[in-house]
């Protein structure tokens, strides 16, 4: 892979997590105009997460997230037309309406989902690493979850395996502090996730995401890991989110003076003083911000425009 | 008589019973800091404390399993899952383990723990989060199940649940969380095992349980405009079941017709029909019906969830099927 020089690189990363901030930031407006239904768990104050970790991965490296996937969906490159139109439920969707928020797939960009019960998903994450290893491609699976799933069996019975069958997995619990109203103190009884590695012999690493270049690189170093040797890495990465768990929360749980202080680390502000620090000019951003307002407009009136599924897609897709 | 929201009656029954008894704690995740996901368990945190009132990390498996082993030496666990979706996280426990633990044991262990919240579809949740329970559980000997679709029975069966010394699985349902209605004074218990006949009629018998028999009362006013009147049953106990009332209404009407909102492969409603054909059938005129969910995972898009489940529409068509025979 040819090297880039940092200010592209980071102008790149720079521009994909402003695309998910924008992004996210329609879905919310149009969650309250009554265009997307059920739940929508928003992304915005992690994009570094994704960002900087999917920037490691090439075609064959798969992702699998769970229902707060927006943010790695667009990360890894899905269209932001597929994606809007999933949320409002069109044919044009990335699961043809029929999955919604929480499910988001893409076979060609191997995005495996979008799982609402949390935990099975790294077993399954597991399966998808195991399947490479079993046909000798050096691929890579990433998985990510949240802090608050930590303790749920499937996530321990997923590294277990990872680490005695030596798959190439990344494992990347996504502190955001909270698991709905509940702050990781409440939730488990040592206040690092990354210390679960121990017990499985297994990698680990353990960052914030203020800067979206060490994301990159330290999630890097795991990728390599996973692709030359077949070891697996569990990583925590310390972030927030600045929204509700879902649309639905009111956020009782923390003052907003919390949030405001959080927002100090925001990784887009930080890329961009980045930016400017390295030469890029005012009218640079400007430009980037405005053509990724105008794809986020066009992802959205293309939702908008799109037909809905055909009652015949009800039982279509059960069975192979 | 007082007017309450279902889940202010579920409340009720809750605070009621740890108010009566040392041995009866809420544990799930949310139920206390947070008040509930759902506001079920509004204000029980700062009444009694964490002692009694217990949150809980996403440990399904981990949090039933406790419940089941300190039932066993006899404290009354009520252990709330968020959604029944999450259950099956807890599938092992209440099957293997709670519903086995008396018979295994000779008699020596039972198991007094209740299993609550909310089943089915909701809105726009997707496939994972809008599935009816009743079918896997009502199939396990061991567990009782029921599924209250009034104010009155949320917080009268809630309470004989709470106080029976078996597993009792409660099937809430999130639509219904805000639903308004009396609630008797007093102690208020609807025993276990008892359905109710919520209309009269001499057409049609149609047997129902949960949010569906809010499809099937409207139904019937709309079919009544033309001179057909059907009876109601709420089962309102899928295990034990009580048919009772079912066959007596059978032996005017002759036909029946059973909405449920689960799939129709197996399942509740299929029981319902076996027993009818077995007990009723010198008295009925045709065969009896199902109205169900469509055999599919639930779709995102709402007019395809609107065609899914089973509404009005559907209900007042089915009823006329059986009028065909
Ligand atoms: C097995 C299971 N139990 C409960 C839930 C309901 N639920 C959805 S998200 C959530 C909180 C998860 O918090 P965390 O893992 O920290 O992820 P975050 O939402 O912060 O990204 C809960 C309890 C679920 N989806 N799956
Ligand atoms: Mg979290």
């Amino acid at each position: 892979m040819p090297v880039a020089a940092p200010t592209d690189e980071l102008l790149a990363l720079h521009r994909q997590m402003l695309l998910i901030r924008r992004f996210e930031e329609a879905s919310a407006k149009a969650y309250s105009q009554g265009k997307i239904g059920g739940f929508l768990h928003l992304y915005i104050g992690q994009e570094a997460s994704a960002v900087g970790a999917l920037a490691n991965l090439g075609e064959g490296d798969a992702i699998v997230g769970t229902y707060r996937d927006h943010g790695i969906a667009l990360a890894r490159g899905m269209s932001p037309r597929a994606c809007m139109a999933e949320l409002f439920g069109k044919v044009t969707g990335c699961s043809k309406g029929l999955g919604g928020s929480m499910h988001f797939f893409d076979a060609e960009k191997r995005m495996l989902g979008g799982d609402g019960i949390v935990g099975g998903h790294v077993a399954v994450a597991a399966g998808v690493a195991f399947a490479s290893k079993y046909r000798g491609r050096k691929e890579v699976t990433v998985c990510f979850l949240g802090e608050g799933s930590v303790s749920i069996g499937g996530f321990h019975e997923a590294l277990s395996l990872a680490s005695l069958w030596a798959l190439p997995l990344v494992v990347i619990v996504e502190n955001n502090e909270y698991s709905m109203g509940t702050p990781l103190s409440r939730t488990l009884s040592v206040h690092d996730t990354s210390q679960k590695a121990h017990g499985y012999g297994m990698a680990s690493d353990r960052f914030g995401t203020s800067d979206v270049l060490e994301v990159k690189r330290r999630v890097g170093e795991a990728v390599a890991r996973a692709r030359e040797t077949s070891k697996p890495t569990l990583i925590e990465v310390q972030t927030y989110r600045y929204r509700g768990h879902s649309m639905s929360d009111p956020g009782k749980y923390r003052t907003a003076d919390e949030v405001e202080l959080r927002k100090k680390t925001d990784p887009i502000v930080k890329a961009e003083a980045d930016l400017r620090a390295a030469g890029v000019s005012d009218a640079d951003l400007a430009r980037v911000e405005a053509e990724i307002e105008a794809e986020v407009e066009d992802a959205v009136r293309f939702a908008d425009e799109s037909a809905e599924p055909g009652e015949e897609l009800i039982e279509a897709y059960t069975y192979a | 008589m007082r007017e309450l929201r279902y889940r202010e009656a579920l409340r009720e029954a809750i605070a009621e019973e740890m108010e009566r008894d040392d041995r009866v704690f809420l544990m799930g995740e949310e139920v206390g800091y947070y008040q509930g996901a759902y506001k079920v368990s509004e204000g029980l945190l700062e009444r009694f404390g964490t002692r009694r009132v217990v949150d809980t990390p996403i440990t399904e498996e981990g949090f039933a399993g406790v419940g089941v082993g300190a039932a066993m030496v006899g404290l009354r666990p009520i252990i709330e899952f968020m959604t029944w979706n999450f259950s099956a996280v807890a599938f092992d426990q209440i099957i293997n383990h709670a519903a086995k633990i008396r018979q295994m044991s000779g008699g020596q262990f039972s198991c007094p723990i209740v299993f609550r919240g909310p089943n089915g579809a909701a809105r726009q949740t997707g496939a994972q989060h809008s599935q009816c329970w009743e079918a896997f559980y009502t199939h396990i000997p061991g567990l009782k199940v029921v599924a209250p679709a009034t104010v009155a029975d949320a917080k009268g069966l809630l309470k004989s649940a709470i106080r029976d010394d078996n597993p009792v699985l409660v099937l809430e349902d999130e639509r219904l969380y805000g639903l308004k209605g009396e609630v008797p004074d007093g102690d208020a218990v609807v025993p276990i095992g008892v359905s109710a006949q919520r209309r009269d009629g001499d057409a049609v018998t149609i047997v129902t349980w949960g949010k569906m028999l809010h499809m099937v009362l409207p139904a019937c006013e709309l079919l009544a405009k033309e001179g057909v009147e059907c009876a109601v049953i709420d089962l309102r106990s899928l295990r034990p079941l009580d048919l009772g009332p079912t066959l007596a209404s059978i032996e005017k009407t002759g036909r029946a017709l059973v909405v449920q909102e689960a799939w129709p492969y197996g399942g509740v409603g299929a029981e319902v029909v076996d027993r009818i054909q077995r007990d009723a059938f010198g008295a009925l005129k045709g065969p009896v019906l199902r109205v169900t969910g469509r055999d599919a995972s639930m779709p995102y898009n709402k007019h395809l969830e609107d065609l899914t489940i089973p509404s009005v529409d559907t209900v007042v068509r089915g009823v006329r099927a059986v009028l065909a025979w």
